[in-house]
């Protein structure tokens, strides 16, 4: 842990305070009303009224990144909430269990990670229709694998351990032994991952509604505002660049902080870092 | 290692069929009327009728139940037949194999592009710990990591094409037109390969066999080059082989984004339009590429780093 990290977390940790605080006070937040055309303002460039300039409905873009907020957010929690749920109840039985449960669990979790999972996502998504919903069942589809296998991992060197044998010869049952003596033994390293699984479902899920796959009109999404802005790229490139920088700043301050937490509760997982 | 290999292609045989499948049911649980989809594909919206909608259900088989669809388009696939598309009629295979070099030529102009800036920027970052130089690299591989690549490829078509206009929006076929689209994946590739060559550099700096080379006198360049980033390349080429397979996942967007005729587009293209043969043919292809580009990574490993043995892990 050098100064450049320390730095590095601490920023992440305000942008994403401020992230939720803006998320929670949206409707206070903006100038104007996200959803509001005004047809002879469209495409102004950033100005007083309008810090981040009009769409191509006169929409204000400040506004509407704002409120895009929230559904990043919501899509980002939401996601990696399932995903660690379904990842680690999947890690602890198969960790606990080994044997035939165990064989099962991992192949599925091998099957998934042998298809590219944006791929997958992408696919899903696509096939049930647009929507924010379907989005997130997409990438939580994909997203549990990386969860089942780390908790899976650590409750294999943690049941051998004496305290479980203890528990064990108490009475406990395998329900108590698994939420009460293992669980908290996984949740270093599921917060760490989460941290960072939040940032990517962020940038998934604009990547999904860039494509027309995620909440569809009039509601803000960032990815979404991105590819109507692609259309304007030469007249307006307003309309491009601050969304992106939305996306951008989100997903850095969660990888910031997810790298900080890293090396804060875990040193051992220095190296899967990078993959 | 002919085990190793027979397993893997056994995996390869279990993923083909489980996303195959799952394809399959989601496709039938989805909601609209494929039928429905692709009449209106052939024959617009406006002059529809209800006849030339149940003479597609029959003609393309959609009225027998979702089992017998799935059979049929198996036992077909295995004799190299994906069908036809349900909007333009054309074989699914002819379409596919035009498609499918883009997208690897993509794939690997990224990965060249990513290795020229990736390299350099991972020995000198390590090389030079904790100066201006390594700050500015691990800064850019921090921004590259978190970068989406559909807003990096806009920005780019901003700077490059509509602002200096010395590079084409869309096009294919000229060295030109790859520049962009190749750019745009191979930076976010850049950053992760960035952090694990200097990472992987600053360890193998730190062993005995580095020390004596000082000791020895030997010059820092010769050191750096001859010594360490021989021994600090095989895990990039773990994670190289590893983003291979992620290549692919990003040139969905991104082909998208360049109009770049490759699987990526037709995949996209093909769930608009709902044309069940094409996605299902995509995702077989893409299920196969993803798991022998990865085996034959990890085929390679063996030739590069002879202490790797796959019998023994077992």
């Amino acid at each position: 842990m050098n100064i450049f990290k320390n730095k590095l977390t601490l920023t992440g940790m305000i942008i994403i305070l401020v992230l939720v605080g803006t998320a929670i006070f949206a409707p206070m937040l903006v100038p104007h009303n996200p959803n509001e055309q005004c047809l002879n303002q469209a495409l102004k460039g950033p100005c007083l009224e309008y810090p981040c300039g009009t769409d191509e409905f006169g929409r204000c873009i400040f506004s509407r990144i704002i409120f895009g907020a929230r559904i990043s957010l919501e899509i980002g929690i939401a996601v990696t909430a399932v995903s660690a749920a379904v990842g680690i109840a999947l890690g602890l039985a198969a960790g606990f269990y080994g044997g035939a449960v165990d064989e099962i669990i991992m192949r599925i979790v091998d099957i998934f990670l042998a298809f590219p999972g944006l791929i997958l996502a992408l696919v899903v998504a696509g096939l049930l229709g647009p929507g924010i919903l379907n989005v997130m069942v997409a990438l939580a589809l994909v997203g549990w694998m990386g969860y089942a296998r780390v908790v899976r991992g650590t409750v294999l060197a943690e049941k051998e351990r004496e305290f479980i044998e203890t528990a064990r010869s108490l009475g406990a049952n395998d329900l108590y032994i698994m939420f009460r003596h293992l669980l908290p033994n996984v949740i270093a390293p599921v917060i760490i991952m989460a941290s960072v699984g939040i940032g990517y479902a962020i940038l998934a899920s604009a990547g999904l509604s860039f494509l027309g796959l995620g909440a569809q009109p009039p509601t803000a999404v960032w990815g979404s505002m991105l590819s109507d802005g692609k259309s304007y790229l030469q007249t307006a490139p307003h309309l491009t660049i601050f969304p992106g920088l939305a996306i951008l700043i989100t997903v850095l301050a969660f990888n910031f902080l997810g790298d900080g937490l890293r090396d804060l509760l875990d040193p051992r997982l220095k190296r899967q870092s990078v993959e | 290692m002919l085990t190793y290999i027979s397993r893997r292609l056994m995996m390869l045989a279990i993923v083909v069929l489980g996303v195959t499948i799952m394809t399959f049911v989601l496709m039938n649980v989805a909601p609209g009327d494929p039928a429905e989809m692709v009449a209106m594909a052939r024959y617009g919206l406006e002059n529809l009728t209800v006849e030339q909608v149940e003479n597609i259900r029959i003609s393309e088989g959609l009225d027998a139940p979702v089992w017998i669809q799935y059979m049929h388009w198996l036992a077909h696939a295995l004799k190299g037949d994906l069908g036809r598309s349900l909007v333009t009629g054309d074989p699914v295979m002819q379409e596919i194999m035009v498609r499918a070099p883009a997208t690897l030529i993509l794939a690997l102009a990224s990965l060249v592009v990513s290795l020229l800036i990736a390299i350099p920027a991972g020995i000198i970052s390590a090389a030079r710990q904790n100066t201006m130089l390594d700050y500015l690299a691990r800064t850019g591989a921090l921004l590259g990591a978190s970068m989406p690549n559909f807003w990096l490829a806009l920005l780019l078509i901003l700077l490059f094409s509509v602002t200096l206009g010395w590079l084409p929006v869309f096009g294919y076929g000229e060295f030109r037109h790859i520049i962009l689209p190749a750019v745009t994946l191979g930076t976010g590739l850049a950053a992760i390969t960035t952090r694990l060559t200097r990472s992987s550099m600053l360890e193998v700096l730190e062993q005995n066999y580095i020390i004596t080379a000082r000791a020895k006198g030997l010059q820092e360049g010769n050191i750096i080059f001859h010594h360490a980033f021989k021994n600090a390349f095989i895990p990039v080429i773990t994670i190289i082989g590893l983003q291979l397979g992620h290549l692919l996942e990003g040139t969905v967007i991104v082909e998208s984004i360049f109009a770049w005729p490759g699987l990526g587009k037709l995949l996209v293209d093909s769930i608009y339009a709902r044309d069940y043969a094409v996605i299902q043919a995509c995702v077989l292809l893409f299920a196969v590429l993803f798991v022998v580009i990865n085996l034959l990574v990890d085929i390679l490993y063996v030739y590069i780093d002879p202490r790797i043995r796959y019998e023994k892990k077992g």
